[in-house]
């Protein structure tokens, strides 16, 4: 295509226009608006900083603003690692301080698979217009079947091994799923509470697995056997970095959802159902068994959420072993408007995050607890965009923007 | 906008009477099931000479009442007989209005035999079990109500959770500051209407997704009491903003001299007896009152109340504020009427199950108290399940309540008992 210079003039003008009033803009400044309240919290609750206001107002406000910049830097030194150790240590070509320096960036990484893995369990059933509260149920059922199949079955080949052990995870996800994907299809039982009880009965049926039938009889405390050496994610660098293939993994699901959804008719299909059950009623689209299949899927993804955590970091279950990946996985999946990238993204964003309020926690005393707040108000920024447009005084978009399509208990 | 003909108006009665019809019988089919596992496998595994003692003194009380001994199996298989009788007449004939009350009846009936073959050849303290039950039941019964009093609005609320945590660590400073209950009380309660108050503001003004507005505040409130609490009130040195106190026990003269009922129901601290008031009060107000009638309206059909000049946005406004109030109250439970401290997400989801509570209880207060009941029940039995005679573990009978509330969800409520309205927000044309 041509181009004259006017008109380049006026496609960046156009673009500018597209661009401020794209959701693509909203969602940076939701991230950002967010990380400031979060430091503003951060400076109201630290005593130094009324301390100093009791000197000046200029002291005060000075005092602050480096306390939210301290703690954004233990933040980040805690997630990617501290750029002037990284240097020293390559500098000293000194193996085991490199992989020390570097470990945070991986170790991140680390905290980012499962909820790779369950933001795209969560962001499957929106596009269904399904709301599967049910992931941490799912989660806890997939640890317990992929660790079974990690430590019980014997005698298999790595190559085979891995792969068996993440299909059973995925199988008891899967079927964690499947019970309320066919009680909403067929008797209209909403998902919500469905999957909210199935959460529940998880918790409690793992508590007695781990109690009793996969006790490790060497312990004392509920805990299952160590899993084969066969059934281990293999890492990719030695001690102390985690980080194994189970990332890979995820993104290659996050690929296949992605290919699903939107280059297969099944995934229209899908989507049709999500979006207007009542057209894809018309058109022929089998609602029924579209719900229950979508269910079961996003319960495998989830179920592979836990199977990933046993199989390549743990290596063993224990009780609680789950810090909430799946009620963080809603959020995750919201923040990313349920596209697989874009879960990827926000999961990467929430893994470091994560990561690195774990280490600002131990540096500056900051509990771990601001990474939900985060959560809360960027969600609550993302899923109501006129509030970030009204602030930064944005263009109206041009079509209404709706983050999901979800019915109420009717179903 | 289509014209309904009477054609489709006959089609669309007819659905509806086929529906009820099918619920009438599932209804009947899940007496018969409980009274055919009752024969089965509760009466089969009782010996003929077994007798069941249950203690009737919850310990403590100061009204005394005699043991009560029975034969198990005659019992189990009257209760068997009972349930089939009534099984049998729901899918004949059907309760009509009654059946949410045969169901109650049932769930009783049900549950009385398996205390019944659990305790043969030994002694179970019922007294204890149904004291414990009462408390339990508090919270999750005031949780079902402030669901109510939004959803009849047609606001869902699923952030019941997030609210009662924040009531419940907001109480415990305030009542530690000011060392005094009642303030604690109160901010706590105001706390929790601040909350349904945000609950509207996302969902009503700016139009989020009502269980996507209920996920932020839940998220929010489990963020932001931890990060307060692990800043400060679980700190040695500000121990004191975690020391709220608690309200005490009240026994009703006279009623709770009654023995077995009397230190059940009327001996306890003021929680329960707020309980008992709010769910008549609610049900008055909702069901007997002008204001009631057009709550509900505002929730079955928000249109032709605002045709009728109700102002709708307002309406929902003040459910979700009142439905927030409500879970403050019922959040100020955990910390001044149970533990007398705050701790980290100590409300451990009884705001969710509190919601499960109100859909099984189809949005009524008495069915959510009965439901509510129901799960307190579960819960105090299976901190005593190794003391029954029967080999179950403590985790199967604590997802009793779970279960049962998937079966009745799925088999009974199913769809169309919510308000109608529910879920989607009102666009004023």
């Amino acid at each position: 295509m041509e181009k004259t210079t006017e008109n380049k003039k006026k496609s960046l003008s156009v673009f500018w226009d597209e661009f401020s009033s794209s959701n693509f803009l909203v969602i940076l400044l939701a991230i950002f608006t967010g990380i400031l309240l979060g430091g503003v919290l951060v400076a109201i609750t630290t005593n130094e900083v009324y301390d100093a206001f009791r000197v000046s107002i200029w002291s005060g406000l000075g005092t602050a603003l480096r306390t939210a910049w301290n703690t954004y830097v233990a933040l980040f030194t805690g997630s990617v690692g501290d750029p002037e150790k990284i240097r020293l240590a390559f500098a000293s070509g000194d193996q085991l301080a490199i992989r020390r320096a570097i470990n945070p960036f991986f170790e991140s990484l680390v905290q980012s698979t499962p909820y790779i893995f369950g933001g795209l369990a969560v962001a499957l059933g929106f596009r269904a217009g399904l709301f599967n509260i049910g992931v941490e149920g799912q989660i806890f059922i997939g640890a317990a079947t992929g660790v079974w199949a990690g430590y019980a079955i014997e005698g298999l080949p790595t190559i085979i091994h891995i792969p068996l052990a993440m299909l059973f995870g995925a199988l008891g996800g899967a079927l964690w799923g499947f019970i309320p994907g066919l009680l909403k299809a067929k008797t209209g039982a909403h998902e919500v509470i469905t999957t909210i009880m199935m959460n529940y009965i998880a918790f409690r049926l793992v508590d007695w697995l781990l109690k009793f039938p996969m006790k490790d009889p060497n312990e004392f405390t509920p805990k299952t056997p160590w899993i084969l050496e066969t059934a281990k994610l293999p890492r990719l660098f030695d001690t102390p970095i985690r980080f194994h293939i189970g990332f890979f993994i995820a993104i290659l699901m996050a690929v296949a959802v992605y290919y699903l959804l939107f280059k297969t008719t099944w995934g229209f299909e899908l989507r049709m159902v999500g979006s207007n059950p009542n057209a894809a009623r018309y058109a022929g689209v089998k609602i029924t068994k579209t719900t229950i299949l979508a269910m079961v899927l996003s319960g495998a993804l989830a179920g592979m959420a836990g199977a990933n955590e046993v199989l390549g970091v743990n290596y063993r279950l224990l009780p609680a072993f789950s810090s909430g990946y799946g009620f963080d996985s809603i959020a995750l999946a919201l923040l990313g408007k349920t596209h697989p990238l874009g879960v990827i993204l926000s999961s990467l964003l929430f893994g470091f995050l994560r990561n690195g309020a774990r280490s600002m926690q131990l540096a500056v005393g900051v509990p771990i607890d601001i990474v939900s707040i985060l959560q809360a108000v960027i969600l609550a920024f993302i899923a109501a965009p006129a509030i970030i447009r009204t602030i930064y005084r944005l263009r109206e978009p041009k079509h209404k923007e709706d983050l999901v399509s979800l019915r109420s208990w009717k179903g | 906008m289509t014209t309904t003909t009477d054609a489709q108006i006959e089609q669309k009665s007819q659905g509806i009477l086929k529906l009820e019809r099918r619920r009438r019988i599932t209804m009947g089919i899940l007496f018969l099931a409980a009274a055919v596992f009752i024969w089965l496998v509760f009466a089969s595994n009782v010996e003929p000479g077994m007798e069941t003692r249950f203690m009737m003194n919850p310990g403590g009380g100061s009204a005394e009442a005699a043991d009560w001994v029975f034969p198990s199996l005659a019992y189990l298989n009257m209760i068997a007989g009972i349930l089939g009788l009534l099984g049998a007449f729901q899918i004949i004939r059907g309760f009509g209005k009654y059946t949410y009350g045969v169901l109650a009846l049932v769930s009783i009936l049900f549950i009385f035999g398996f205390l019944t073959w659990a305790t043969a050849g030994g002694q179970t303290n019922l007294a204890g079990l149904l004291r414990v039950m009462v408390v339990r039941a508090v919270p999750l019964t005031l949780g079902a109500m402030s669901g109510i009093l939004c959803e009849r609005g047609g606001i869902i609320n699923i952030a019941i959770e997030g609210m009662m945590l924040t009531s419940a660590f907001v109480s415990t400073v305030f009542a530690s500051l000011s060392h005094s209950l009642i303030v604690g009380l109160l901010a706590g309660v105001l706390a929790g209407g601040l909350m349904g108050l945000i609950h509207g503001w996302l969902s009503i003004k700016h139009k989020i997704n009502q269980i996507i507005s209920g996920t932020v505040i839940n998220i929010f409130a489990t963020g932001i009491t931890s990060f307060l609490s692990s800043k400060y009130i679980q700190k040695v040195e500000f121990q004191y903003l975690n020391e709220p106190g608690m309200f005490p026990q009240i026994n009703v003269p006279i009623l709770s001299e009654i023995p077995f009922i009397g230190p059940i129901l009327f001996s306890h601290n003021m929680y329960v007896f707020a309980m008992f008031f709010f769910v008549i009060f609610l049900t008055f107000m909702l069901f007997k009152t002008r204001w009631g009638l057009r709550l509900r309206s505002v929730g079955e059909h928000p249109k032709a109340a605002d045709t009728l000049g109700i102002n709708v946005h307002r309406t929902q406004y003040m459910a979700v504020i009142l439905g927030g109030l409500m879970a403050g109250f019922g959040g100020t439970y955990f910390s001044l009427g149970s533990s007398g401290r705050f701790d980290e997400v100590m409300t451990a989801g009884r705001g969710f199950i509190g919601l499960a509570a109100m859909i099984f209880g189809n949005w009524h207060p008495v069915g959510a108290m009965g439901a509510g009941l129901l799960f307190g029940f579960f819960d105090s039995l299976s901190a005593k399940a190794s003391l029954l005679q029967v080999p179950l573990p403590s985790e199967f009978i604590g997802m009793a309540p779970y279960l049962a509330t998937i079966i009745v969800l799925a088999g009974v409520i199913g769809r169309g008992h919510a308000p109608a309205a529910e879920g989607e927000p009102y666009e004023k044309e």
